[in-house]
């Protein structure tokens, strides 16, 4: 197209058209960016508010005051929401993967750069209606980042379930549609846009993960959606999807003949591959750093996109184990718990590979590679606490208690950041064209890393002993109180980790605009990004198109001067 | 570095470890028949998973030592994989996640497949912000009418629930904010809630259902030792979800049927 090829020639001019309502993928992937991160200090700090109104339920806080119980539910609702939408969505797909998909994959922008632009203008509005949320009368909603009804669906049923409701399940509309958009774009990218020779088989498994990843949102966030705009009609239009015929405050209300578990059962359909939509971006930066910084070719890379897709896959088929105690047939739980362990599969043999890469490798320990390890390490502790919680029969024990909450933060909640943060230390020099400093790199992995087991193991403790999630204070059930001590050291574990983040934004700020200036493959990668300038031109390639003759992966081969083979090296050079 | 890594990963391993195996914090011992089971199938997949986290955190902690780059390093192995070995783990894992669900099925299934059997103490479960209530049918064994427009939680009692007095069954019907139940006799349970989701939990009791508006959901279990045990709500029900909180007392036949009889006594 005509039109296409004038817009990658011509990088546009202007501050708004360059910064603000850019088309290029790259400044739309720095703008996913930057909204993840002002959102996950947002969600941080709810999370700190949290721990501390846990442990000194009296304390009177800055800015806040005291925290009442329904204050601590809204803290807790928001603290979900931003996270898994606005950060464990929004960076490592709509950030990392919207700048470096193209580039890796040969292209010079996404295959619709309007849409694009839209889907980010999209999650951003949504975002400002989530923080909205907590400035109109009410507050911010309390029925938890799940909002199963009818605590959700019916005003009365609490603080926050007026406007702030109705502005959360808006924002979460609104960012279902960015997301759809968004996996449209990387779907059609991927399969239509490859460099010649770049064949499925020689993608990165970044652009798999990328990929897989966008085809799981297509599929997931449609039905969010549509369950959402029926809980807006069920709290605003009087209908009765989710909401039978209740007495809430002593008032009978006038919905009949709903159903409350139709909504878990939608919320879910989404909600499960929401964890992998979260994870899998992870899991393959994971692997291209493992590989990249062991000099050694990723084990078994065929295994890992079939383990990737059947993670996608199987993933689907799988929600009914958030149910187990709700109420559902107890003959399908049998099923869907069956169906779980069998996801386990595909992920042991994710880590397996991932040791395998390392195993008689030459391994540097640059920060990129410490937080991949990190990764690998928090995916096998937060992994194994999977099989007790798809077993119905622990369930009884374990559903909705600080185990469950212990399990989800390990495996989808920091282990996606810890995939995150390798991402930013590995891509930075490229995307900025300057070098991180390592020593604060590595300060900031030692107590990240120290701290999110200090914070999350001793959940699974709290958990088993029966300690439930969700209350904002342990002190009305005898039990609970004796668990209080748990609750302590884990403030002051996430107080710590907190404050250890300073370290990060520190150093990707200095580093930005004060850190020695990088070269084009400093790390001596040889996926596509690294062939180019740093950071890239307008249109990737500088007019060049990129041919592909090498698999990703190849370190450490043997007859070869420097050690390895870029992707685009002539096809001459001795490989397999 | 990767000396370091070891040291810190295997430091986190064996610490962790160290409170599951110590039993620092565990399950509250078990006071229903169920216990037995549930507790054995937990500890199956406790001791299984336990082998997989050593395994997997120190091998990756000596991986990660042993394969550091040092000047002496030799070349890398040039390899891209090996088959046989991705074959052999898919199995291997495989069976174990898929064996240890078998093996809990049967559990699961004695638990919630089958209704409770004839001769079980009926007792209703009400959920309704934020108190539980229970209602026991009395001598006629049947449960009265309620009515949505009875309910009155501020009356407590028979009215929080909106039973119909004019309905003969419901003259019998007790209904406490405490449960009581007889040792060593099944519970045939209908749990039902008013307004938004709870979800009834007594750790001791090995027991959890979550009580829906719009449905009434059967569920059975059987206490086995005399005793208090708190519960607990479990699913997020508003403001006051932390101090949803409840007693099971159990006591033996002849204390539940002195109980029920003075009850009763008190009603007429």
């Amino acid at each position: 197209m005509a039109t296409t090829a004038t817009l990658h020639s011509h990088a546009p001019q202007g501050f708004i058209r360059k910064y603000i309502f850019s088309l290029d993928h790259k400044v739309i992937g720095l703008q996913y960016f930057f909204l993840a991160l002002t959102a996950v200090w947002v969600g941080m700090f709810l999370s700190l508010l949290m721990r501390i109104h846990l442990v000194w339920p009296t304390a009177s806080l800055p800015l806040v005051g005291e925290i009442r119980p329904e204050m601590y539910l809204s803290l807790l609702t928001m603290h979900g929401t931003i996270m898994v939408f606005f950060v464990l969505t929004t960076a490592p797909q709509g950030g990392f993967g919207n700048y470096f998909l193209p580039i890796q994959i040969g292209a010079p922008d996404m295959a619709f750069p309007v849409l694009n632009m839209l889907s980010f203008w999209t999650t951003f509005v949504g975002f400002v209606l989530i923080l909205a949320a907590f400035f109109v009368s009410g507050g911010a909603p309390l029925h938890g980042w799940t909002g199963y009804p009818p605590l959700s669906a019916v005003q009365s049923a609490g603080p926050g379930e007026g406007l702030g409701a109705d502005l959360w399940i808006a924002s979460i509309a609104i960012f279902c549609i960015a997301s759809l958009m968004g996996a449209l774009n990387f779907i059609t990218t991927t399969l239509d846009l490859r460099a010649k020779g770049m064949t499925l088989m020689r993608m990165p498994l970044t652009v798999w993960s990328w990929f897989i990843t966008a085809i799981l949102g297509l599929l997931a966030f449609g039905v969010l959606l549509s369950a959402g705009i029926l809980l807006l009609m069920d709290r605003n239009l009087g209908t009765s999807f989710y909401v039978p015929l209740i007495v809430v405050n002593g008032q009978i209300l006038g919905h009949k003949g709903g159903s409350p578990l139709l909504w878990q059962h939608l919320f879910w359909f989404f909600g499960h591959p929401e964890v992998y939509i979260a994870i899998l971006p992870g899991m393959g930066v994971t692997s291209q750093v493992l590989s990249t910084f062991s000099r050694k070719p990723i084990f078994g890379y065929k295994a890992m996109v079939y383990a990737m897709l059947s993670i996608g896959f199987l993933g689907f088929m799988v929600w009914g184990h958030h149910m187990f105690m709700s109420g559902m047939s107890p003959y399908s739980a049998f099923a869907f718990s069956l169906l779980t362990m069998c996801i386990g599969v595909p992920s042991a043999i994710k880590t397996f590979n991932w040791l395998g890469t390392m195993w008689k490798g030459r391994i540097r320990f640059y920060t990129p590679m410490l937080f991949a390890i990190g990764f690998v390490s928090l995916f096998v502790s937060g992994g194994l606490s999977g099989p007790f919680l798809a077993q119905p029969v622990l369930d009884i024990q374990l559903h909705d208690t600080y185990f469950v909450v212990g399990h989800f933060h390990l495996i989808m909640g920091v282990a996606a950041i810890f995939g995150i943060f390798a991402a930013t230390y590995y891509w930075f020099p490229k995307m900025f064209g300057r070098m991180m400093n390592e020593g604060l790199g590595k300060a900031h992995f030692w107590l990240t890393f120290i701290g999110t087991y200090a914070i999350f193991m001793p959940m699974h403790y709290l958990g088993m002993a029966g300690g439930t999630r969700r209350y904002s204070q342990y002190t009305e059930v005898a039990y609970l109180q004796k668990l209080m001590p748990i609750h302590s050291f884990m403030t002051y574990a996430a107080i710590i980790t907190i404050a250890s983040q300073f370290i990060f934004v520190i150093n990707l700020f200095w580093s930005m605009f004060k850190g020695p200036k990088a070269s084009d493959n400093p790390w001596e990668s040889t996926t596509l990004e690294w062939t180019t300038a740093t950071p890239p031109p307008h249109d990737n390639f500088g007019g060049r198109t990129p041919v592909v003759n090498h698999g990703p992966y190849e370190y450490g081969v043997p007859g070869t001067a420097k050690g390895f083979i870029m992707q685009n090296d002539p096809a001459s050079t001795p490989a397999h | 570095m990767g000396f370091a890594l070891l040291v810190i990963i295997w430091l986190i391993t064996f610490g962790s470890a160290y409170f599951f195996i110590a039993k620092t914090w565990w399950l509250p011992v078990g006071a229903a028949a169920a216990a037995h089971w549930i507790d054995g199938q937990f500890a199956l997949t406790y001791v299984l998973m336990g082998i997989v986290f050593f395994a997997a955190q120190l091998s990756l902690g000596y991986i990660v030592c042993k394969y550091r780059e040092r000047p002496s390093s030799g070349p890398v192995e040039y390899s891209h994989g090996n088959t046989t070995l991705e074959v052999v783990w898919t199995i291997l894992t495989a069976v174990l996640f898929v064996g240890l669900n078998l093996m809990g099925s049967s559990v699961w299934a004695s638990q919630r497949f089958d209704p409770a059997q004839p001769g079980a103490v009926p007792v209703e479960v009400t959920g309704m912000q934020f108190a539980w209530y229970f209602r026991y049918p009395g001598p006629d064994g049947k449960y009265g009418a309620t009515s949505v427009k009875l309910m009155d939680p501020s009356a407590g009692g028979e009215a929080a629930v909106g039973l119909d007095t004019s309905d003969p069954a419901a003259k019998d019907d007790v209904v406490t904010g405490t449960m009581f139940l007889p040792v060593n006799r099944e519970v045939d349970l209908s749990m039902r809630s008013v307004d938004v989701i709870h979800s009834f939990f007594v750790p001791s009791l090995r027991f959890k259902q979550d009580a829906v508006p719009g449905l009434n959901i059967h569920m059975h279990f059987t206490p086995n030792q005399i005793g208090d045990y708190e519960i607990a709500c479990a699913e997020l029900c508003g403001l006051g979800h932390y101090k949803m909180h409840g007693m099971v007392k159990v006591v033996s036949q002849e204390d539940f049927d002195k109980w029920l009889a003075a009850r009763e006594a008190e009603k007429q």
